[in-house]
């Protein structure tokens, strides 16, 4: 217990000095992981309107499918993207394994399905009624449909930080595809991973407390966004 | 061809029928009030000529464009219309965003917008009101802005579904006041739905009734109100004595109509055999307690079932063989003493009591 506590106040110490190593790692987990939100919700915003605003057959169980990815494991992620970029995978060429950009597309390919089908659950929230009286306004159908999205940010919003939440906090793709090579892919889930079984818990619990605080953080900034609009 | 006219315009919902060929006619800056029930096709006609579905069969006419012909931008046509619907959706941002929505979808520039939306908020006494989060505004407010929202971008044709349907009478009288404004000072064509026969008499220059999809008559309100040409346009706007009877005999123009095994004479064409609805206004009963000899056809013999007093007015309920409710001066009710149970006598002209034929309504 005793040992705890002091591995505690030392990874505070090591936060509060702004350690180098500390800030490296928790800085490029931001960045990647805000690289993939990006590519993610420009990918599923627009997906999840076009499902949306479509009558197909078959959309029910596309939807029951997208559904079911929510809680695709990291590590089959992360496998199915090493098939992919690995030296003998069809882009092998791009020489992308073991680099930041590969944990980028894990975690983009990892949040997709969960961005999409929030996005149409969003969507479906908006009342009929904004779309008849954005039409009956003179809108044309693809601005009616940015209207209605527009009605839906807060829950898209929310989406997006929940899909942030989910890249920053997943170790499977960010070991397997990044390899956690110190200043270059480590970051904070791998770099947790690695020194809590080299017995570093020191280093462990001080990211382990950043890791937590940037959840929390994120969630301040949402209700402080949702509360002002 | 009208300004705004309707050919046979028909809507289903799946195989159910909800219009059934209604023909409409509605002038530049003419003032119509679609009257009905609920549910008998309100707002699928308002939302058939805004444009916002399509119809089963059947046509819309704007002002000489066939609106619904399949090669005509619907979003073109559309712009010229507005719609204020009963529930207002507020865009979730400010009041100005909301009256700037149809400005900005057309591409207007911000400094017109803004001095355009100003001058808007200030008609519609929403001055101040601009910053303001839209959805925290009341119901009355929430239906200003919508009425603002639709007349921002100046369309030549306003259509409101049950605008006050859920509004306080303060809201109510902001609203029409601003309606009757708009008209007159832009020539704006408006067509108002309302199920409240009163909105109809204030507002309408012209009114139409629908009931179960059809339009059962259209004219002015006191055309429709003093002559019903439909039973059940005459149960809508309130009027009493509506009986079912079959015309018993009939010759030169006058009818005598057999309800509930007695003859009532009335001035009708129909012939004998028919099927008919009768009503007759209870102020044209006189009431009396010796047989009156005289020029009315009709002397009936009854029993008062109950009297009520109402400021000048007494009302009686007989019981003829059928039941009539007559409508009579307090004076002349104290007169003859009208009480329950009394030997009384109804006296109505052939001329008071209304006939119509009997319409089976197909839907």
């Amino acid at each position: 217990m005793q040992e705890l506590w002091e591995a505690l106040v030392q990874a505070i110490s090591l936060i509060v000095s702004l350690d180098a190593e500390v800030i490296e790692i928790s800085l490029r987990s931001l960045y990647v992981s805000a690289a993939a939100i990006l590519i993610a919700a420009v990918l599923c915003v627009p997906i999840g309107g076009i499902i949306h605003f479509h009558d197909f057959k078959g959309k029910r169980v596309l939807i029951n499918v997208i559904q079911t990815f929510y809680s695709i494991p990291t590590v089959v992620v992360g496998l199915f993207v090493f098939l992919f970029i690995s030296r003998a995978g069809p882009l092998g060429g791009l020489e992308l394994l073991f680099t930041p950009a590969a944990i980028v597309i894990g975690q983009v390919i990892l949040i997709l399905p969960v961005l999409t089908g929030m996005t149409i659950s969003a969507l479906n929230g908006v009342d009929r009624a904004v779309k008849d009286t954005a039409l009956s306004l003179g809108a044309s159908g693809s601005q009616a449909i940015w209207t209605i999205i527009g009605e839906a940010r807060f829950a898209v919003v929310g989406t997006l930080i929940l899909g942030f939440g989910r890249a920053i906090s997943e170790v499977g793709a960010a070991m397997m595809l990044g390899g956690n090579i110190r200043s270059y892919t480590r970051v904070l889930t791998t770099a947790i991973s690695l020194e809590t079984q080299r017995g570093d818990l020191v280093l462990s619990l001080a990211l382990g407390i950043i890791l937590i605080g940037i959840a929390m953080v994120i969630s301040v900034i949402v209700n402080i966004l949702l509360q002002r609009y | 061809m009208a300004f705004l006219q309707t050919v046979n315009l028909e809507q289903r919902a799946g195989s159910k029928p909800l219009l059934k060929s209604v023909n409409l006619k509605i002038d530049k800056g003419e003032v119509f009030v679609i009257v009905g029930p609920t549910g008998a096709g309100k707002t699928t006609l308002l939302r058939l000529l805004d444009l916002l579905d399509r119809p089963y069969a059947g046509d819309i006419y704007l002002d000489g464009i066939k609106a619904t012909d399949a090669g005509v931008n619907v979003m073109e046509v559309r712009r010229r219309l507005a719609m204020v619907f009963q529930k207002p959706a507020v865009f979730n941002n400010s009041v100005f965003e909301n009256v700037a929505y149809p400005l900005r979808v057309r591409g207007f520039d911000n400094r017109s917008i803004t001095s355009r939306v100003e001058g808007m908020l200030e008609v519609t006494g929403l001055s101040g009101y601009g910053k303001r989060k839209a959805k925290t505004l009341s119901g009355g407010e929430a239906q200003r802005v919508a009425l603002a929202r639709s007349m921002i971008a100046e369309p030549q044709v306003l259509f409101m579904d049950e605008p006050t349907a859920n509004l306080d009478p303060a809201s109510v009288k902001a609203i029409e006041s601003l309606v009757v404004e708009f008209n007159q000072r832009n020539n704006l064509t408006v067509v108002i739905t309302t199920h409240d026969m009163q909105q109809g008499w204030r507002l309408a220059h012209r009114a139409g009734v629908l009931m179960q999809g059809e339009l059962v008559q259209a004219g002015k309100p006191g055309e429709i109100f003093n002559a019903p040409q439909d039973i059940r346009v005459a149960g809508f706007v309130g009027i009493k004595n509506i009986m079912r009877g079959v015309i018993a005999w009939s010759r030169t123009g006058i009818a005598g109509v057999e309800i509930n095994g007695r003859i009532i004479e009335a001035v009708s064409e129909l012939p004998s055999g028919a099927d008919v609805d009768i009503y007759i206004r209870p102020e044209e009963i006189v009431l009396s307690l010796q047989a009156l000899q005289g020029s009315a056809r009709n002397t009936l013999a009854g029993r008062v079932k109950w009297v009520r007093v109402e400021g000048p007015l007494c009302t009686a309920v007989l019981d003829c063989g059928f039941t009539l409710e007559a409508l009579v001066t307090a004076r002349s009710a104290e007169e003859m003493a009208l009480s329950e149970g009394q030997e009384i006598y109804a006296s109505i002209k052939a001329t008071a009591v209304k006939v119509l034929p009997v319409v089976e309504s197909s839907i």
